[in-house]
């Protein structure tokens, strides 16, 4: 038995996707004719074979090097702060702090770490660091968020305990919230840390520095084959990557 | 106990543990601060200042003229008709995509406990394209696609179906599977076909979560069109990069706006389909 509701909804859906293409105006024809797709193919061809070159691969290694330490410095950055902030987040310092600090968490969680790159690309200049506050800033809001969530679902007894007999709020934080949370918050943030790999290998498309600013520097030039290098390259680090936080997972859940 | 009583003062117990970890932590750190040009210092020399305040101090008030405005209007129809129209493609190839990898719709295998040879290197091949679809972030096949089909909406299109065929293929097939085998396998045994099978079977147990993942899908679609603007893929992200590039910060404090605005009623609308589809 369907409600009438729901069909509108399915409704309004599909009148979405109909508009969405309606109004996109997508050039079908362009890119099935045998013009458009011998000059794709010749675009392809041109990707073959990759530059393997000695220089050329320790210029990768290079960068692969920058873009894992834009991501691993990014998320301490990351941690730390999102750690302090999700102290106020969870109520400790009172509800006006809390709904400020919210705000503000929300505000740095739903821009982009790209968008970030591109306005503190003024701030830092061009390069990875700009690549690294970006990150760091959209992880505070992500990891911020999560934190204070973990911190409010804490059973709440150990930390009332001591604050009743006379401790202070920081002191009841450090002896009793924090070792009960801290193995979360690591689970977290080495999630996140996974998260911020990918996104650091991207985040030179718009200058910010790491393996993404030298595929944007040689497709621009229409270097293709070194393009590919690096998107081979891209390619291995997220596998790497991936492959071993699964068996990390599976260790630590294993045991 | 003299020592207890000297670290009960501080207000962290164990202060020397996270002291000595944070020092070799930072010690670890040094080679990727060298590698990553770590230089917080920079932030605060004269020049970059100067134009980081010119910068911000255009930022109030936000543009908000009416053609600006007007403008802004079209192009997060854009974006939002950008992730739309690419998930809808992605849907259109993850299905098949989806039922050539999953397992439990093997009839040799249910037949003989072994995967025909053909069905295999089928089944395997497509998890394997799925697996090179999603790896290749999605701005990167937007990078690609620029190239190809020129500026504009269609590459962003293109750039989220092919990166979202791979993700929705992989985690329909992952729930197709873990869904409850036995209505599918009885009606395989009994000689249904595979999507007959599917339909009566598989499906009905695990719609609820095909359709919440594909929601949530579509919401990250929103965030990735944005994103692939500014390589050149139409939407609000291609004006954010014009209007970065002329240093307009009121403008880009608008589009800020209308995009943390639109992140928040994609997440509404998305849990609210959740809700009312599962």
């Amino acid at each position: 038995m369907v409600e009438p509701a729901t069909i509108a909804l399915l409704a309004g859906l599909l009148a979405l996707v109909v508009a969405s293409f309606y109004s996109l105006t997508i050039q079908w024809a362009e890119l099935f004719t045998a013009n458009a797709v011998r000059s794709s193919l010749e675009f392809l061809r041109g990707f073959a074979p990759p530059e393997l070159a000695w220089p050329f691969l320790v210029k990768i290694a290079e960068g692969t090097l920058e873009t894992l330490s834009m991501s691993a410095l990014g998320t301490g950055i990351a941690f730390v702060v999102g750690l302090g902030l999700a102290l106020p987040d969870s109520g400790r310092f009172g509800a006006v702090a809390r709904a400020l600090i919210r705000l503000v968490l929300n505000g740095l969680r739903s821009i982009p770490e790209l968008v970030w790159a591109v306005i503190l690309l003024i701030a830092a200049g061009l390069g990875p660091f700009a690549g690294t506050l970006a990150l760091a800033v959209h992880t505070t809001g992500v990891l911020g968020r999560l934190f204070a969530d973990a911190l409010e679902n804490l059973p709440p007894a150990p930390e009332t305990t001591l604050r009743i007999n006379g401790a202070s709020p920081m002191a009841a934080f450090f002896y009793a919230a924090l070792p009960q949370i801290l193995p979360q918050l690591m689970s977290y943030t080495l999630y996140r840390w996974e998260n911020n790999i990918r996104a650091a290998a991207i985040l030179g498309v718009v200058g910010a520095g790491g393996l993404g600013q030298m595929l944007k520097y040689h497709l621009s030039l229409f270097q293709m084959q070194q393009a590919a290098s690096v998107i081979i390259a891209m390619l291995l680090m997220i596998t790497v990557v991936d492959g071993t936080s699964f068996w990390l997972r599976r260790r630590l859940t294993c045991n | 106990m003299i020592l207890n009583a000297a670290s009960a003062h501080h207000p962290d117990p164990a202060w020397r543990g996270r002291i000595t970890a944070a020092l070799v932590a930072l010690f670890l750190l040094w080679p990727m601060l060298i590698a990553s040009e770590f230089k917080p210092w920079t932030l605060l020399d004269a020049q970059s200042l100067g134009s980081t305040w010119h910068f911000l101090s255009g930022f109030f008030p936000p543009a908000h003229s009416r053609e600006f405005l007007l403008l802004m209007l079209e192009a997060t129809w854009q974006t939002i008709s950008i992730a739309t129209a690419g998930l809808t493609l992605a849907l259109l190839g993850a299905i098949p995509l989806t039922l050539l990898a999953t397992k439990s719709l093997s009839v040799s295998l249910l037949e003989s406990g072994r995967m025909r040879l053909a069905g295999a290197v089928i089944r395997q091949g497509a998890r394997w394209l799925l697996v090179l679809l999603r790896s290749v972030p999605e701005l990167v096949w937007a990078l690609l696609l620029v190239r190809i089909v020129g500026l504009g909406p269609t590459a962003g299109v293109l750039a989220i179906a092919l990166t979202y065929i791979g993700m929705l293929g992989k985690v329909y097939a992952e729930i197709l599977e873990s869904s409850e085998a036995h209505a599918t396998q009885s009606l395989l045994k009994n000689g249904s076909g595979r999507l007959a099978a599917l339909f009566y079977g598989a499906l009905p147990a695990s719609a609820a979560e095909l359709v919440s993942y594909t929601t949530f899908r579509w919401e990250c679609a929103i965030r990735g069109s944005v994103v692939m603007g500014f390589v050149g893929a139409g939407g609000i992200g291609q004006r954010m990069d014009e209007s970065m590039k002329m240093l307009a910060g009121d403008e880009v404090f608008t589009m800020l706006i209308i995009f943390v605005l639109l992140v928040a009623c994609a997440d509404l609308v998305s849990t609210f389909l959740r809700k009312r589809l599962a």
